[in-house]
């Protein structure tokens, strides 16, 4: 029941993603509402879908920085970016380097980085899909990855995507409905049950009689202190009552630790576990501006009024969106902590409904939460997809025919889905972060200081975003790729961005004021085209 | 006899011909970048930057200081106001209207730092 279902919601969703901005044909008349609404349609992923609630359920109140942050990051744009950004008439980043700083060398670079951050985004993408075919359809992980990385790719490929905003707004409320009326009746659902306790001292225990399935061989603690070895693919009955038990190196936290702020895998320092929520802090804040399949969306604002408009409704949508995943994650230490001994809390959205009410009220409001996760990574995906194969064909392949775009595209969207088909136990909010440090250590300091500072030149922008980029991008593959890290490398490295993003604005401003000579000469028409008001029309 | 040739018809983009008040000897000076227009500009791009920076302000000391209260203070951050533990309300709700407001702050002041440029220009 719940799989046609599935099927049927996902074919439809399909049919609705089917969609790429329409900045191709120039539509620049779109309200700053639709706008918005398209932009948060097509910005909130499936880490926002699904990543957070799972993080909140594994880690608690210290991951509510990534939600914040991600909503944080359209008030950043808003200040220092969008308005210049639009009067400027850069399309996209690589455009903007151009057009600021007339240096195709530069151009060159930033286009390696909108791959790269694409990449990287892409990956946790497929990986919710892969999870949430997994989940809801009972199939196996890699056959998720590959169903929905070739539809992506396909559509992406074959042009057969439309171009309507109306669409992309839609998608942003369905994503909203998706979360928020399942959650209505759950929160009634945890009312009726006599409101049982989120995070009891004594720990937490099963609600209902609940098997447990392994997929990987497990030591599992008892809270008298004894461990039990599971096998692979053993499973284990716990009655309801049952404390439960933690598992070795899983990295989640209970009781007060859940409950309050403090290092949660920091081993308990708190000066660490400060560092890393300064860190998210920066890397969120900063890095929306960065990400490549944001910023081509503010073309279709009318001028730069508009596009701050735009920015203003796009924050509060998310803000209103992301009221709901923490709910989750919550709701998910009553219902779900099966999730909790098996590793995949990035399922909580998914199984929550099914899990706390029963009979067909769960199962249908399940479905609406799966078809709100296949939108969520199908319409991410594919205006990422599309962002990366277009700078990939215009600026590598260089000759934009259709043709280079289709291969481009291919070329884009197997890079990442060999990545996601490999990936191991990343969280899925996790590796968008590293992302969103990459972009921080890169574009924030090459957008606001190109933006707002005369001096910025050519090679001291090269300058900053190789430094900030190469070191960030060292970081997320040690972090992803590398041995496991203890002690303070571990959240340097695992964290990165309080220390490559001002180590990015170092090196751009030192290296621009020593290279003085080089500024654009035309840097005064430059700035007076970015900054002077629209009804000007200079 | 082949069919009359259409007319020649004369297009004037509308916005070109209208009237613009005396606005254009500071418009000139902004285009050509002398010394006065230069010095108008760069004025405004400070102006406009300071408002950015006070606003991003409010956020550093309003949301930033978060963490540090939490950690210096633990009391603080297992108190429960409306029955819910503090850093979860902060973060999970208040953090959101709280950015609004200040996106909807900044996006005020800085239309009318705009306009009161936009009419200099026009006026003078």
């Amino acid at each position: 029941m719940v799989t046609v279902a599935t099927v049927v919601i996902g074919a439809y969703g399909l049919r609705v993603a089917r969609t790429t901005s329409d900045f191709l044909v120039a539509s620049r008349e779109v309200s700053p509402a639709w706008n918005a609404a398209a932009i948060s349609g097509e910005y909130l992923s499936a880490a926002s879908f699904l990543g957070v609630a799972g993080l909140v359920l594994k880690q608690g109140v210290d991951v509510l920085w990534y939600p914040v942050g991600f909503a944080a990051g359209y008030l950043a744009l808003l200040l220092f970016v969008a308005a210049p950004l639009r009067r400027s008439r850069a399309f996209t980043l690589p455009d903007f380097c151009e057009l600021r700083l007339g240096s195709v060398r530069l151009r060159k670079l930033a286009t390696v980085f909108v791959i790269m951050i694409g990449w990287l985004y892409l990956v946790p993408q497929l990986r919710g899909a892969g999870l949430t075919v997994q989940t809801v359809a009972g199939g196996r992980y890699q056959v998720g990855v590959l169903l929905v990385g070739c539809v992506v790719i396909a559509n992406v490929a074959l042009g057969g995507m439309r171009s309507i905003t109306f669409v992309q707004a839609f998608q942003y409320w369905l994503k909203l409905t998706a979360l928020a009326v399942p959650i209505i009746f759950l929160v009634l659902h945890w009312q009726a049950d006599g409101r049982p306790p989120l995070a009891p001292p004594s720990g937490a225990a099963f609600a209902h009689s609940t098997t447990v399935l392994f997929d990987h061989a497990t030591t599992i603690a008892r809270p008298d202190g004894s461990t039990v070895d599971v096998p692979a693919h053993a499973s284990m009955v716990f009655p309801a009552g049952t404390p439960i038990p933690r598992v070795r190196g899983a990295g989640t936290s209970s009781g007060a630790n859940w409950l309050l702020p403090g290092a949660t895998e920091t081993g308990g320092r708190r000066d660490r576990g400060l560092f890393a929520a300064y860190s998210l802090i920066l890397a969120t804040f900063l890095g929306t501006m960065g990400l490549p399949h944001v910023l081509v969306r503010f073309y279709t604002n009318r001028d730069g009024a508009a596009a701050r408009r735009t920015t203003l409704v796009v924050l509060g949508l998310v803000g209103l969106f992301y009221l709901l995943p923490t709910l989750y994650g919550v709701l998910g230490r009553v219902y779900t902590p099966q999730l909790l001994m098996t590793g995949q809390t990035d399922a909580v959205v998914l199984v929550l409904p099914g899990a706390a009410l029963s009979g067909l009220t769960g199962q249908l409001l399940g479905a609406l939460v799966a078809a709100g996760a296949f939108a969520a990574f199908l319409s991410t995906s594919s205006g990422l997809l599309t962002s990366v194969a277009g700078v990939l064909s215009t600026d590598i392949v260089r000759r934009g025919s259709v043709r280079d775009f289709r291969m481009s595209a291919v070329l884009a969207g197997l890079v990442p889905l060999a990545f996601a088909l490999r990936a191991g136990k990343m969280d899925v909010s996790q590796v968008v972060g590293l992302a969103f440090a990459v972009a921080a250590s890169t574009f924030c300091p090459l957008l606001v200081l190109g933006v707002w500072w005369r001096g910025l030149t050519p090679v001291g922008a090269a300058a900053g975003v190789t430094v900030g980029g190469g070191t960030a991008l060292a970081a997320v593959i040690t972090t992803v790729v590398g041995p496991p890290l203890a002690g303070w490398p571990a959240v340097l490295i695992g964290q990165p961005a309080a220390w490559t993003v001002p180590l990015a604005f170092l090196a751009m401003v030192s290296v621009s004021l020593a290279t003085r000579r080089r500024v654009p000469a035309n840097v005064g028409l430059t700035m007076l085209r970015l900054h002077a008001p629209d009804p000007l029309r200079l | 006899m082949p069919p009359e040739p259409p007319r020649r018809v004369r297009v004037v983009l509308a916005d070109a011909a209208a009237p613009r008040g005396g606005g254009d000897h500071t418009r000139t000076e902004l285009e050509e970048q002398t010394g006065i227009g230069e010095a108008l500009v760069k004025g405004l791009v400070r102006t406009q930057l300071a408002l950015a920076l006070r606003c991003a302000a409010v956020v550093a000391v309003g949301l930033g200081s978060l963490p540090l209260l939490f950690a210096v203070a633990p009391s603080v951050a297992g108190t429960r106001p409306f029955g819910v533990v503090l850093p979860w309300l902060l973060l999970g709700f208040a953090a959101y209207p709280f950015l609004f407001g200040v996106g909807w702050a900044y996006v005020h002041l800085v239309e009318r730092t705009e306009r009161d440029f936009t009419d200099l220009v026009e006026k003078h």
